[in-house]
């Protein structure tokens, strides 16, 4: 059997994979960016490079992945958002990706333009994430793009999507997975996880999917963070008992990667394909929870 | 209904900085409901521009349309001959009709906002984009390419919380709304249908309907 990635073959034939997630800098400079893959790479199999994350300007998504893969050797998974380009332009990252070595890619919506820096700026979404990844069937299967034109040399890559857990209601977010799948989607990473509950129930309901399921963890850490999360994350659920911990321990960030290890454990046996793991702009908390959870033995 | 909303009275002021008579005209219909053009806010703005010399005021029944423009504008010709300017009180289509008709300075009073639903008086919500494709047939009534800041068409992002959206945490998040209908009349199976990218080309501006 042969893998179009690293990714994909661990999907496959691990028990448990793991990922991680970067953002590209706000810097014409990747340089920190660099230093942060290189303490994660012997950690993840692969790291999802963010698109312009909530609707801030940073470096392309394309070249920071070409150059963290160039450079570091670790793999990526292309994060592409459908707010910023239209139909030609993001075909044409597609076929770009694929000839810059890229093997995986994540598709997403995106967040909408006024949440970030630009608030000014006309929003695109040409497509959703639905449409993108039908067109991305479609440039590989059929080897033609959406205009129906034949691609010389149709692109091959790794497909994911986003799903969301623990949002209410439920149902329209497992219909919106069962048409992301239809479209090609191979892996969904979700949503940060902090209830075991909301995961178990989720699995339950799409046990007639096809599909790797990689759970969203961030460690919490401080009771701040994690009341932000609760009131700003859609499907963000954090019991009040969490926040008691951060706010009594004296080490925040160590209890909060105590906490998420916690979580991990109880999740692992859920039928989920594994855990990816997001620490916004810090990456050595990235390599830090996952040392952590490896160390304990769950997984 | 076209909903207009008053643009504010120094930027208007500034646009009128060279004029010194000015004929102001309004709208009888968009306008006169949503209150920002009928008679009443046609005398408002009158005396909110008591240093220039107001030559006449009228409010027209639908200035939008030309025949009933032109028709109209016969009763106003002195007045209207003497003005620099003209201050319209109507949507943007009113403005263009106008220029077109008279080759008038006509300053714009107001903002064109949306094709909105009258909840109440002073109470307006946009409900059609004009997007030239209806699909509220594949959507319980409820129209997402209006209503979704992001205009999706397979269902919601997973943005919303409380079901309010993602984009303004006051509004219904529109797929959400269209779910729960679409469950409620038995529709779901229609819900989970695929839809594919929508044609921009059939809603290249300039539109227009012509006899052939």
């Amino acid at each position: 059997m042969s893998y179009i990635s690293s990714l994909e073959k661990s999907l496959a034939t691990s028990k448990f994979t793991i990922t991680g997630e970067l953002t590209p800098p706000k810097s014409a400079s990747i340089e920190d960016l660099l230093d942060g893959a290189k303490l994660i790479k012997d950690d993840v199999v692969a790291t999802n490079v963010t698109d312009n994350p909530t609707s801030r300007v940073v470096m392309s998504t394309l070249a920071t992945c070409h150059l963290i893969e160039k450079q570091t050797g670790l793999e990526t998974i292309y994060q592409i958002t459908c707010r910023d380009r239209n139909r030609l332009a993001l075909q044409s990252d597609i076929l770009a990706a694929n000839a810059l070595g890229i093997k995986n890619i994540l598709v997403l919506t995106g967040d909408y333009i006024t949440m970030g820096d630009h608030p000014e700026a006309k929003p695109v979404f040409d497509l959703d994430s639905v449409q993108l990844l039908w067109a991305i069937k479609r440039m590989q299967e059929e080897g033609v793009d959406l205009a129906g034109k034949q691609l010389k040399t149709p692109p091959k890559l790794f497909v994911g999507a986003a799903v969301n857990p623990g949002i209410d209601p439920l149902e329209p977010e497992i219909i919106r997975l069962e048409k992301k799948v239809a479209m090609g989607a191979k892996f969904a990473q979700t949503q940060c996880l902090y209830d075991p509950a909301v995961l178990e129930k989720f699995m339950d309901q799409i046990s007639h999917l096809d599909v790797k399921i990689l759970v969203g963890i961030t460690p919490l850490l401080s009771a701040g963070m994690a009341k932000w999360m609760v009131k700003n994350c859609p499907g963000v659920i954090i019991h009040d008992e969490m926040i008691k911990r951060l706010k009594g321990a004296e080490d925040k960030v160590k209890e909060g990667i105590k906490m998420i290890v916690e979580v991990v454990s109880e999740i692992a046996s859920m039928g989920v394909a594994g855990i990816h793991v997001m620490v916004p702009e810090r990456a050595d908390l990235v390599a830090e929870t996952v040392k952590a959870i490896k160390a304990s033995g769950v997984v | 209904m076209i909903m207009t909303e008053k643009k504010p009275i120094e930027e208007i002021k500034e646009s009128l900085t060279n004029s010194k008579k000015v004929f102001i005209l309004g709208c009888g219909t968009c306008a006169t409901l949503a209150q920002t053009g009928g008679e009443e806010q046609v005398k408002e703005m009158a005396k909110l521009l008591s240093d220039k010399e107001i030559v006449g005021t009228a409010v027209f029944e639908t200035p939008c349309d030309k025949r009933l423009l032109k028709r109209d504008l016969r009763a106003i010709s002195a007045p209207l001959n003497t003005a620099d300017t003209v201050l319209m009180l109507s949507c943007g289509v009113g403005v263009q009709t106008l220029v077109d008709l008279t080759g008038k300075i006509v300053i714009p009073g107001l903002n064109t906002k949306f094709i909105g639903m009258t909840e109440h008086i002073g109470e307006f919500y946009q409900r059609c984009r004009a997007c030239g494709d209806c699909i509220l047939d594949e959507t319980g009534g409820i129209c997402p390419i209006t209503r979704c800041p992001k205009g999706l068409l397979n269902g919601p992002c997973a943005g919303h919380m409380n079901e309010k959206c993602e984009v303004d945490r006051e509004k219904d998040c529109a797929w959400v709304l269209i779910y729960k209908r679409m469950k409620d009349i038995g529709q779901l199976d229609k819900f989970r249908a695929f839809r594919k990218p929508r044609n921009y080309q059939i809603s290249t501006s300039p539109q227009q309907i012509v006899p052939r």
